[in-house]
């Protein structure tokens, strides 16, 4: 009897751990936010990247992390705290980012995340916008002579990550062209590289972003190519946890404001200038005119601390992706003025 | 009365205590949530699961429900814990009698490979089987056959499939054998136990268990075709083997890591059981004129076994909890397809981690009992 009771209390204990890890906001109205309250309490920002993904959220070998990722929640400690430094990262793998995120462990989870109906209704999380337009494709080794994803044959293996909308799409899309395959699904996105390199697949599948910067942790980059084929949309964006709309909508418009600057002309090094422009939707960009900040419960200068620490989308991308040579070519992520679809409502 | 109540008070407590605490952490878990939008249930097992899994011992691709994809899982983890148990079981018996080996060499190497494989971290040999073990195998085209048949690349290890004609027949024929075998080692048993007389059980078993199934493909109708492997171009340098039966490298790579690290702990098992029985027993039974073998057979092991089993178990145990770490390496055990995949696509992660948790729990139940019944079955029966 006594062996059942310990085995019955090891699993209540269990239990206990998995849900009793946070406690936070439970009751939450529209004028009083928790999250805001306890980020001003705290001081910093607490932010979930990837374990690194160059050009998204990627720490250097002093623990510094940059990246496109890393910069919307550079630019969310910027609003709220008036420092862009103030942030506090947790590296997250893609099976572990979304109960981070509902058991408040983080607060922004700003991790190449795929925005899909099920995740955004399903699992108490809610995305806020979009900061990357990205598909899915493949990357083959040159001397395999594909070209094209029409080249695959029968019995082709494709190593990817678990956890990610990527399984789901490569099953849709094998099974649509008739072709079988075998999946090998790693946890982490080192060993996929490095089983990859290894020769023990014959594709490496995740999103495009994703192959053109792993492609670079090979052992010889220029042996490796990615198909010109994407098989999925994947508009990845930060995320937030369900059922705080005011920190929902602060971290939504400090995306904004960094693509709405990049719009308008405005740029980290102008932002001053900016203050006596004279037009009014520049004026309302950088908080010299209007109310913006308080309907978010936030100062006045909050877009403008954005745009003056983190700079506009343009000089993210730039900085992180462009002149790193993952993405020189910004595609889809070019502004709608310019080609792209890069489009957001009016900060008015 | 006294005496009652202070018997059944403290357990009453306990009881009260296990309710509430449950009760707070299942309402905690509740509460929260509800608050974020969360709901529980496990209607999600029933839904398509819509992902593929590399090996799996059943039929199941992404239209199956989530519920199948969880006995994929679980299937691939009974897979390798019961061929873990068994190889760790054969190299930890060598190898523990070896290092009572009067040989020195036999002794030294036999400690070498106990202290090198129990000291390094299981994760990391794990690692090493994978990654730099598969790193040295050759690409499929450039596989060497071993007997003409057998084909081991990076892309795993090629065997030739059998295809069986009147299987069952054959399949009944080895019952036969087997159940036949059982009957005549009890006859044996009594015959030595009345007439002192020894029967060469051994002998008679082996011949009635390659008789009999020989019989029935000389007049059974069975028969036996191999389906080897034959070498299929994909693309200009990516091959793969077509037909046959394939072993992924994740599963190889998986078991061999378990089993060595595993055995050494059972090697030490056995070493200790067998240096356990008092050193008289060995002299009286060869005083006797048991051979050495005998002596080990009949005398030493019978109470070795005893000192053996239940730390074993517990290495049992340990193997099939640790074959968990297949998710390291894309092995699609439990771990990886449930509580990973899984867990990711519903966000379902109460649920099924309780699920997980079970399932394990259930597991190493099982084999606990099993082995208990085991250590019963051979303890000393004192009347």
């Amino acid at each position: 009897m006594y062996k059942y009771i310990k085995y019955f209390l090891c699993l209540v204990f269990g239990l206990a751990l998995l849900v009793g890890c946070e406690q936070q906001g439970k009751k939450q109205s529209k004028s009083d936010s928790k999250t805001l309250k306890n980020t001003i309490k705290k001081g910093f920002v607490r932010c979930g990247v990837s374990q690194g993904l160059p050009g998204f959220s990627n720490a250097d070998a002093s623990g510094n992390w940059t990246g496109v990722d890393v910069d919307v929640c550079r630019a969310v400690a910027a609003a709220v705290l008036g420092d862009a430094n103030k942030v506090k990262y947790t590296p997250l793998s893609a099976k572990e980012r979304f109960t981070a995120l509902t058991s408040g462990e983080i607060d922004v989870l700003s991790r190449n995340t795929t925005w899909t109906l099920s995740r955004d209704a399903d699992i108490g999380l809610t995305f806020v916008g979009v900061n990357f337009y990205d598909g899915q494709g493949f990357m083959v080794r040159k001397d395999s002579g594909m070209t094209s994803v029409n080249d695959f044959r029968d019995g082709i293996s494709a190593c990817t990550n678990i956890g990610t909308t990527t399984e789901l799409n490569m099953r849709d899309f094998f099974n649509s062209k008739g072709i079988s395959y075998e999946p090998v699904a790693f946890e982490k996105a080192d060993e996929v590289v490095a089983a990859y390199d290894a020769g023990r697949c014959d594709t490496y599948t995740t999103d495009k972003s994703g192959l053109a910067a792993q492609r670079t942790k090979m052992t010889n980059p220029d042996d490796h190519m990615v198909l010109p084929e994407t098989i999925s949309k994947e508009p990845l964006g930060p995320v937030v946890r369900q059922g705080d709309s005011v920190w929902e909508d602060i971290v939504r418009w400090s995306l904004n404001t960094m693509i709405e600057a990049e719009e308008y002309g405005v740029n980290s090094g102008n932002v001053d200038a900016m203050k006596s422009s004279d037009n009014p939707a520049i004026k309302r960009l950088v908080g010299a005119e209007g109310e913006m900040g308080a309907a978010l419960g936030l100062d006045n200068d909050w877009n403008y601390r954005i745009i003056k620490q983190v700079g506009n989308y343009g000089e993210s991308y730039k900085r992180n992706i462009a002149d790193t040579g993952i993405l020189p070519d910004r595609g889809p992520n070019e502004l709608w003025t310019k080609g792209g679809i890069l489009y957001v409502p009016p900060a008015r | 009365m006294n005496n009652k109540i202070r018997k059944i008070l403290p357990q009453l407590i306990t009881l009260l205590v296990v309710v509430l605490i449950f009760g707070f952490f299942t309402f905690n878990a509740q509460t929260n949530m509800a608050s974020r939008g969360i709901d529980f249930g496990f209607g999600f097992l029933s839904q398509e699961s819509s992902f593929d899994v590399q090996f799996s011992l059943i039929e199941y691709d992404g239209s199956h429900s989530y519920a199948r994809a969880y006995l994929v899982g679980l299937l691939n983890t009974l897979l390798v814990a019961f061929i873990g148990i068994i190889i760790s079981t054969i190299i930890g018996v060598i190898v523990g009698i070896a290092r009572l080996s009067p040989n020195y060499l036999i002794e030294r190497s036999a400690a070498f490979y106990v202290e090198f494989f129990r000291n390094i971290p299981l994760l990391l040999q794990i690692f090493f089987w994978y990654f730099a073990a598969l790193r040295a195998l050759p690409l499929p085209e450039k596989a060497d056959p071993i007997f003409g048949v057998f084909f081991l690349t990076i892309k795993g290890l090629f065997v030739p499939a059998f295809i069986w004609n009147n299987f069952d027949i054959f399949f009944y024929s080895l019952l036969a054998a087997i159940i036949s075998i059982i009957l005549i080692r009890n006859y044996a048993k009594k015959v030595q136990e009345n007439q002192g007389k020894q029967i060469p059980v051994l002998y008679i078993s082996i011949s009635l268990l390659l008789v009999l199934p020989l019989l029935t493909f000389l007049i059974g109708g069975v028969s036996l075709n191999f389906e080897v492997p034959v070498l299929k171009q994909i693309a200009k340098t990516s091959f793969i083997y077509e037909g046959g039966l394939g072993l992924p490298p994740e599963l190889i790579a998986l078991t061999l890591a378990l089993a060595l690290y595993t055995a050494t702990f059972i090697a030490e098992c056995v070493r200790a059981g067998i240096q356990g029985i008092n050193k008289g027993q060995k002299e009286a039974a060869a005083s006797i004129g048991l051979t050495p073998n005998q002596v080990l057979k009949l005398v030493i092991m019978p109470q070795a076994l005893r000192i053996i089993i239940p730390p074993t178990t517990n290495q049992y145990l340990n193997l099939t909890k640790n074959s968990s770490l297949a998710a390291a390496i894309a092995y699609p055990d439990l771990v990886l397809v449930f509580a990973g995949t899984a867990l990711m696509q519903t966000g379902r992660a109460i649920e099924i981690v309780s699920i997980t948790m079970f399932t394990y729990l259930s597991i190493s139940l099982f084999i606990s009992i099993l082995m208990n019944w085991y250590n019963k079955k051979i303890a000393i029966k004192e009347k």
